[in-house]
């Protein structure tokens, strides 16, 4: 325990004399507030909020974890022949960069959010948009970290996989259930449909913000039918359930692949 | 006291490791020396636990390797690169590796005074040469008073003033009883740091034994040509 909060302070310090993660905070800090003043606070600001942070989020956390593993190989190495278990090595490494970029997030999002005071009014829509950010931020790091270890020696796989992906999963593919609706649509899809978005955490928390703010319609076709199938309650249980298996095993798995990789 | 017995290790279809044997007892200083991807890096790597052998055993001061880290104690490893978080400053990089360790980093200052890192401690690692960085890397193989030290491809990047320092530093290591296992290309350097060689070809030990012995039976009086002639044999036996 000594030892994983030793790395995770280093970490912590080598990332703010780097200010990127600063830059990162305060730029969601300028876009919530201009936000704000443009569109005079409320749910629709929340909402454009999440927008962004569905989009942005995903594509930043796994950059910034497949970057991490590729600029610091040499460090990692020479850590590694250092008398420490490997797994506290991973979690160290892990949370010490995971947590700034999350904390740059939500500390950033969130002081427009208490100048404005929205945080009083709509208190706990907020908080859920801060926390679904916050998780998702973690996901996806944990995905940069497990393509980077995957691709050890292949930079240009590595972030080619990394576009992809986040192409894949924050934009086609909603399009993608959408068309297959579309083309089956006499049969019973609801089932399928409910699957196969949770198969997605940007779906996931898309899926939590809608039943929050009680906007299903607006927010793509697969937010719709969980409304219709759950309804609200059970529709967060069920979705907030299956994003905490998602946080859990990105990392998990990071972790098997750093305890048998050759470096 | 390091053992080895009958290592394997495999990358895909390539056998970099092809049993191995041997045997280096505390206190001698040995160089490892063969051809570019002969296994070089491969061995130390896996005798550091950076890389998982296939098969065979591996004992570092009586402990058999078997996904355990605590003998890593024993060990200072400084790699053949030296690169560190950029906006990290020297003496928080030394820091940073006593508490990770939980040792008394004895030799500390002793080395930061015989490589001059003194001038370097306050700036951060990006700005240091690349010869700086070296030496920043060899302080943190020596620093705890291992029992073993690893140097791969130490004085590559050194100018003539801090090899030579490099080099008094790691004879009196020697004289101190210390296991030195060192790689390199250049001969001369080894004939002047240690008295046993491996070479590996191949996959495998080649020769094991004394320096002394090697120039012997090979009657030539640098080891850069006695192991030249052993390759240029080898090469007509396959031949």
């Amino acid at each position: 325990m000594k030892l994983l909060t030793h790395i995770v302070k280093n970490e912590w310090k080598s990332l703010l004399r780097g200010k990127w993660v600063i830059g990162y905070g305060l730029i969601f800090l300028l876009l919530t507030d201009s936000l704000l003043r443009f569109g005079g606070g409320g749910a629709e600001t929340l909402l454009s909020i999440s927008n962004v942070m569905l989009l942005f989020i995903p594509l930043v956390g796994m950059i910034y974890g497949i970057l991490y593993i590729y600029q610091s190989k040499e460090f990692v190495e020479l850590l590694l022949t250092q008398p420490i278990n490997r797994r506290v090595l991973y979690w160290g490494l892990y949370l010490g960069i995971a947590t700034p970029l999350m904390s740059a997030f939500i500390i950033g999002a969130a002081l427009p959010l208490a100048w404005h005071n929205i945080l009083l009014l709509d208190g706990s829509s907020a908080a859920l948009v801060l926390g679904l950010g916050g998780i998702l931020t973690l996901i996806f790091v944990a995905l940069g970290f497990v393509l980077g270890l995957f691709f050890y020696d292949d930079r240009i796989k590595g972030f080619g996989f990394t576009i992809v992906i986040w192409l894949f999963l924050a934009i086609l593919y909603d399009g993608l259930i959408l068309l297959m609706v579309f083309a089956f649509g006499n049969y019973p899809l609801d089932r399928f449909v409910i699957i196969v978005s949770m198969l997605n955490p940007i779906d996931l928390a898309r899926i939590l913000v809608m039943l929050e703010f009680d906007i299903s319609a607006l927010m793509g076709y697969t937010g719709a039918v969980f409304n219709r199938f759950f309804g609200s309650n059970l529709g967060i249980l069920v979705s907030g359930g299956m994003l905490a298996i998602w946080l859990a095993l990105p990392s998990w798995i990071g972790l098997r692949v750093f305890n048998k990789k050759d470096f | 006291m390091i053992e080895v017995e009958e290592l394997k290790k495999s990358f895909g279809n390539l056998q970099v490791l092809k049993g191995m044997n041997l045997s280096i007892p505390s206190g001698q200083a040995t160089g490892i020396v063969g051809p570019n991807g002969a296994g070089k890096t491969t061995l130390i790597k896996t005798l550091l636990g950076l890389v998982k052998p296939d098969s065979g055993t591996i004992r570092v001061m009586d402990t058999t390797l078997n996904g355990d880290w605590l003998y890593r104690k024993y060990i200072g490893y400084m790699p053949q690169v030296a690169r560190y978080p950029e906006n990290m400053k020297v003496h928080e990089l030394l820091d940073f590796i006593k508490g990770l360790r939980d040792q008394e980093a004895v030799y500390e200052e002793e080395l930061i005074d015989q490589f001059n890192l003194k001038p370097e401690l306050n700036k951060p690692l990006r700005t240091l040469s690349g010869g700086n960085r070296q030496k920043v890397g060899a302080t943190l193989a020596m620093m705890f008073n291992p029992e073993i030290l690893f140097f791969d491809e130490p004085t590559a990047g050194l100018d003539p003033r801090s090899s030579h320092k490099f080099k008094q530093r790691v004879q009196s290591e020697k004289e101190n009883g210390k296991t030195v296992i060192i790689t390199s290309h250049i001969m001369s350097e080894l004939e002047q740091l240690v008295d046993h060689v491996i070479f590996i070809l191949d996959g495998k030990i080649r020769y094991y034994g004394s320096m002394q012995q090697l120039l012997d039976q090979s009657k030539e009086e640098r080891l850069e040509a006695a192991i030249a002639r052993m390759m240029e044999s080898d090469d007509e036996v396959s031949a």
